[in-house]
């Protein structure tokens, strides 16, 4: 996912001047192709995630577009009071670029488990937050968030995602894909959860059930009418989201549901909300949050 | 304005006056007639809660009706008790947690090189704030000679002296070490402010660091360096002592 965002992000400098990257000393590998053709609109803040933030916010006061990026909770939770303040309150272009959201540090311990950005950056007014599910959603969500004006929250995997996509999907932004149809439950994705959760749609087809993927890659403005009319259609929802069960996804689609007085049988796919110790690989720390499969087996026995 | 709000912080408006007044009226390149003239000096009052000082200066210098410093701080004002920026004309930033602003004129500054000049007024007290450091530390890498930084020292935070709650001494020794041309300047004295401020930069290739010695509660005597005047809203008695002590200096 980063290299189809770098490459994505380079094509709109060249075509945009007003486009910077600003990064926290954290990108080797990726950022160079930016610096190397955009020295000028490109800049190594070092390990200083409250200054790159603001800085981002001045140069976007002054007409800039601007990209922060750094890994994990660098770019949200360590500089969360610049994002509301500054970013946000100014209606700023600053685009924040988290890469490894979720467990993509997993092994790195506690404090590379990016697992609350969504719900601490959903809760932001004006903040546009965005978890695409593939390289391709990558390419065309790196795209809508430098279009439009104001806030945006990008979360990204790592490196290795598979495609879901084979060709570029009938991308907008606030729009759920839907990337698999079905009528016995609907399994909601956000970000890099999108290729397991449909492996275990194919494996729920063997048992039978017809499950509907949606990727939520938009998580807000969340798409209040596909979260309404996979609860008429399907009757049951599962969300998957590699963050806590409070606050991110989950929470979004069960406030939608409550909103609309839609009572069906729901579950969140996430983190546990207590303290983990867990330590491990992207794999085993997503086996910790319990099994896709079986979760929507107990989800339709509620049914 | 403060006392018809019952608003606090006028310790730290009267400390910083005089160099609102100097900036606004003989330094910034500002238009009140363009407030959005996208080739202006850039000016961020990062100390947000003299906002009752940036606004008052800014509706002498003409960009809005000094009738509208009347609801300073009041149900339904835009003139909030910190420096908001929303459907004011004049100000380039809102403020009001600490430690910010420094950072936001750094990008200021970058977006503004060889087109304008970013400027930023600190407190003493929001160079306890790590991140005032992390953009002390980046202007001179980045040879921001367009960004002006003011410390507004008039050596009273929140709860005591500076130099009780954290001193930041050998504070202009500091500033130097990071880079910056650094000059002290009695920051009462509107002749001296000026000359510090004109011919900028200092020096070619350094972000320049204004260290303002100044007094809070500036010219009114039951005010002048007590730390009461942070929080205490000068009371209808006071208030009218304090303008005839005021008229009377100026």
């Amino acid at each position: 996912m980063r290299t189809a965002f770098i490459e994505t992000l380079c094509e709109l400098a060249a075509e945009d001047q007003r486009i910077w990257l600003l990064c926290g000393d954290l990108g080797f590998s990726v950022l160079e192709r930016f610096a190397e053709r955009f020295p000028q609109r490109y800049v190594n803040v070092g390990v200083a995630e409250q200054n790159m933030t603001g800085i981002a916010a001045g140069l976007a006061r002054c007409g800039k577009i601007v990209f922060t990026y750094s890994i994990a909770n660098f770019p949200t939770i360590r500089c969360l009071e610049q994002i509301r303040n500054d970013v946000c309150y100014h209606e700023a272009s600053v685009k924040i670029v988290s890469v490894g959201g979720g467990y993509a540090y997993g092994s790195q311990g506690y404090t590379h488990h990016g697992v609350e950005d969504l719900a601490m950056l959903r809760v932001l007014p004006g903040m546009t937050v965005v978890a695409p599910g593939d390289p391709a959603e990558t390419r065309l969500v790196t795209r809508a968030i430098a279009a439009q004006p104001g806030p945006g929250y990008l979360r990204l995997g790592k490196a290795g995602e598979p495609t879901v996509h084979e060709s570029p999907p009938a991308f907008e932004m606030g729009r759920a894909l839907t990337v698999r149809d079905g009528t016995d439950v609907t399994l909601i994705s956000t970000g890099g959860m999108l290729k397991s959760v449909c492996t275990a749609a194919d494996k729920l087809a063997e048992q039978g059930i017809q499950a509907r993927v949606l990727s939520m890659h938009t998580l807000k403005p969340l798409d209040a009418a596909a979260v309404r009319a996979a609860a008429e259609q399907t009757g049951a929802i599962l969300t998957v989201e590699e963050h806590r069960r409070t606050g991110g996804l989950g929470s979004a689609v069960a406030e939608t549901l409550a909103d609309a007085g839609i009572g069906i049988p729901f579950a969140r796919w996430g983190a546990p909300d207590d303290l983990q110790h867990d330590v491990g690989g992207q794999d085993f720390m997503r086996s910790t949050c319990g099994n896709l499969v079986q979760t929507v087996g107990e989800l339709l026995r509620r049914k | 304005m403060v006392n018809r709000a019952v608003a606090p912080h006028i310790g730290g408006c009267l400390s910083v006056a005089d160099i609102l007044a100097v900036l606004y009226g003989r330094v910034l390149r500002v238009d009140p007639a363009q407030p959005d003239w996208p080739e202006r000096d850039r000016m961020v009052l990062s100390k947000g809660h003299a906002a009752a000082a940036l606004y008052a200066v800014l509706a002498e210098r003409g960009f809005f009706p000094a009738e509208w410093l009347e609801t300073y701080s009041l149900d339904g004002t835009r003139l909030a008790g910190h420096v908001t920026h929303y459907g004011v004309p004049g100000v380039d930033f809102s403020s009001g947690s600490l430690g910010h602003g420094l950072s936001v004129a750094c990008g200021m500054a970058l977006a503004g090189r060889g087109v304008f000049r970013a400027f930023a007024v600190l407190s003493d007290g929001e160079c306890d704030e790590g991140s005032t450091w992390e953009a002390a530390l980046f202007a001179p890498h980045h040879k921001l000679d367009n960004l002006i930084a003011i410390v507004d020292y008039n050596k009273i935070q929140s709860f005591g002296t500076v130099a009780e709650v954290l001193d930041l001494e050998p504070f202009a020794d500091k500033w130097r070490a990071f880079g910056w041309s650094t000059h002290e300047v009695d920051g009462h004295d509107t002749e001296a402010l000026q000359r510090v401020l004109s011919g900028l930069p200092r020096e070619p290739g350094k972000p320049t660091a204004i260290i303002a010695h100044t007094v809070k509660g500036k010219g009114v005597s039951f005010m002048e360096n007590k730390l009461l005047y942070h929080y205490r809203t000068p009371n209808d008695e006071a208030f009218a002592q304090a303008l005839a002590e005021l008229g009377e200096r100026s």
